[in-house]
């Protein structure tokens, strides 16, 4: 699978290959930059991301790691600290759960608790996102608890302009990233330029523009929003959606430009309701734009359940393209 | 558990004079700084957790002379001797414990929290098993950028029952890393004595599972942890991968100053205190004809000066000011 040259200047390929090519272009780039986790060589990956890296750059710097997510991630620290670019890859973000110790306690804090005298240069590479009936230790959305850390940003690319320009910007931040790549987005395919390379990692971007309401959301729900977007144009409402990209920190201006302009918002989140980002950017949106609101502000999030295995009922508890229209419409029903 | 008695015959011989007495020095150095430590807490001046490592003092002085200024180090949260044995300035560590902004951690970190670059002295970690997969990474990234310095761990026994414990070990090992680790075994994690929680309390035999060479060592002699950490720093520069010293020490002060000691007899503690390592050590010296009363005497003032300077420095130190409160959360590329 190797992304192939079309006319005009531009590429095919799938996101995963957009992450490989990212991958690659880094570890060319800098000697310091080593990718380490389980299965990440000889099993190519268990998303197949880093499929080839091996043979073309050794297993110094392709580095299988034992099953032991919280002293590789901890040495991914420590090796950032010694002056090294760790990209550290975690199967899952429910096994992340085995690093949160490293994650939190040291990733985060130690630039603050050292009076500033140390970074830690890491990226955390993770799959995140329900829908492949993998049930409840494998599917669920995790970011938005991350983001609630201080001391480490949280990206999600959901395109594959940021799937491959993601990378370089996160390896250049001297603070820990923490990557979530959706694994329902791994075989996405699509054209990107082929000069595509480093893309912010500080602003959220407007993926359609519109005039009655935003639609606010990130990663594996983009292209759920996006549908729902051309589904309600149909109807006569013209839907903005902002994908947010990068959850920590939130990039505000561009959220509240949007609801300013459209004075109804929709938060869709693949996290659960309670306490989720969701819940976090409404409450920005209260605080700061609460008098430029024609209607409460909506969520659209997973259901209160861990994700279960039959397909129907995961259907059923993740943010699905009927809901967000039906939250859509409730709103314009009810305040327009 | 009671003190098990070395044979005069078992002990290292001693140095030349001058370096026995630096060794009893930097002893005497982290005791007086320590028994201030304890004063100053009780006039409030020392706040949150105080953790005093009086009885181990033979530990950093012990391991420090064997490891070269750029070699990296890995402490837990009863750091300050390794702190003042690795020669970072008594008056920032006193003034970090203040919480003042002359403070080697900017009066973030604390008791807990010692951090000096200038030293890569990478911390005071205060979960317990925490900073072992740093030192891990730290030592990979020695290697992979081909310096031949060591990653040294200091940790207690109560991290030998942490799955981070386990996991670095092993991956120190499988990857034949160049990491000292040194577990200062005192016998009791915080409150609990080792036999009620380990099924095994030979530590260094766990070690040894993991295919690396391990020693138990005497550490209320000085002479024998510097000997125990010279051969083992002389292995590892020689590549033959991570060395594991079981230190057996004893600490004669509560776990912090909030312990009643409810878990230990006095008459226990008496025992330990006959072989502390200052005691006898000095008594070592006396009998060898290489100290006498006004050598000491002399050693002492010149400690107690070292201590009252370090107490002015940090009572002169400024605080720092609240408008700096997110300073050092990221890192501020601009500012330097």
């Amino acid at each position: 699978m190797t992304a192939q040259t079309a006319n005009g200047g531009t590429i095919a390929l799938t996101y995963r290959e957009a992450v490989r090519a990212a991958l690659r272009e880094a570890l060319e780039a800098d000697p310091r930059v080593f990718l380490m986790g389980e299965d990440v060589g000889r099993y190519g990956g268990c998303y197949a991301v880093s499929t080839g890296l091996l043979a073309e750059f050794g297993p110094e710097r392709i580095r299988d790691t034992p099953l032991s997510e919280s002293s590789f991630v901890g040495a991914g620290i420590g090796a950032a600290l010694g002056g090294m670019r760790p990209i550290v890859e975690i199967m899952t973000v429910n096994f992340s759960l085995l690093a949160i110790d490293q994650i939190v306690n040291n990733a985060a804090t130690i630039r603050h608790m050292s009076g500033g005298q140390f970074s830690i240069p890491l990226v955390i590479r993770m799959a995140t996102g329900g829908g492949r009936q993998l049930a409840a230790q494998h599917s669920h959305s995790l970011e938005g608890w991350y983001a609630h850390i201080p001391g480490i940003r949280v990206v999600t690319p959901a395109t594959l302009e940021d799937a491959r320009g993601m990378l370089a910007s996160a390896l250049a931040c001297p603070d820990p990233v923490l990557i979530f790549e959706n694994a329902l987005l791994y075989n996405d395919k699509g054209e990107i330029p082929a000069d595509a390379g480093a893309v912010d990692i500080d602003r959220a971007a407007i993926r359609r523009p519109g005039r009655d309401v935003s639609l606010i959301t990130y990663g594996g729900s983009l292209g759920k929003t996006l549908a729902a977007a051309e589904s309600l144009a149909g109807q006569g409402v013209d839907a903005e959606v902002v994908d947010l990209r990068t959850l920590r920190p939130l990039d505000d201006a561009t959220i509240l430009g949007s609801v300013r302009r459209t004075r109804r918002a929709v938060i869709v989140d693949e996290g659960w309701r309670s306490v989720g980002i969701a819940a976090e950017i409404m409450a920005r949106i209260m605080e700061q734009a609460f008098y430029d609101l024609d209607a409460p502000v909506a969520r659209v999030c997973s259901e209160e359940v861990p994700i279960p295995y039959a397909k129907h009922l995961e259907d059923a508890a993740l943010p699905q393209t009927d809901k967000i229209i039906r939250a859509v419409e409730h709103l314009m029903g009810n305040h327009g | 558990m009671t003190p098990t008695e070395a044979t005069n015959d078992d002990r290292p011989a001693l140095p030349e004079r001058a370096q026995a007495l630096d060794l009893l020095r930097g002893m005497i150095r982290i005791r007086r700084f320590e028994e201030k430590c304890a004063e100053l807490y009780s006039a409030m001046k020392i706040r949150g957790f105080l953790h005093l490592c009086i009885g181990e003092e033979a530990i950093p002085v012990g391991v420090m002379p064997t490891l070269v200024p750029e070699d990296a180090i890995v402490a837990t949260y009863r750091e300050h001797g390794h702190a003042l044995a690795r020669g970072m300035p008594m008056g920032a560590v006193m003034a970090e414990m203040y919480g003042k902004a002359g403070g080697c951690s900017r009066g973030r970190g604390g008791s807990m929290h010692l951090f000096d670059a200038a030293t890569r002295f990478y911390g005071g970690n205060a979960i317990v098993g925490g900073g072992l997969p740093l030192a891990v990474g730290l030592a990979l990234a020695e290697r992979m950028q081909g310096r031949p310095n060591v990653a040294a761990c200091f940790f207690g026994e109560g991290a030998v029952a942490e799955g981070e414990f386990h996991e670095s070990m092993n991956l120190a090992a499988l990857w034949n890393l160049p990491v000292l680790f040194l577990c200062e075994n005192n016998l009791y994690a915080m409150g609990t004595a080792l036999q009620l929680s380990e099924s095994n309390t030979d530590i260094h035999a766990k070690a040894a599972s993991y295919g690396m060479t391990s020693e138990a060592v005497d550490a209320m002699d000085v002479l024998a942890v510097g000997a125990a950490a010279r051969r083992a720093t002389e292995a590892i520069r020689a590549g033959e991968g991570p060395y594991f010293l079981e230190l057996r020490t004893y600490r004669f002060r509560p776990h912090s100053m909030f312990d009643p000691e409810l878990y230990r007899n006095k008459e226990e503690v008496e025992a330990w205190k006959q072989r502390g390592p200052i005691v006898t050590f000095s008594q070592r010296l006396r009998e060898a004809g290489l100290l006498d009363d006004a050598a000491l005497a002399g050693i002492e003032a010149e400690v107690a000066r070292e201590v009252d300077a370090a107490v002015a420095f940090a009572e002169a130190s400024e605080w720092e000011p609240v408008g700096d409160l997110a300073r050092d959360v990221y890192t501020e590329e601009d500012a330097a």
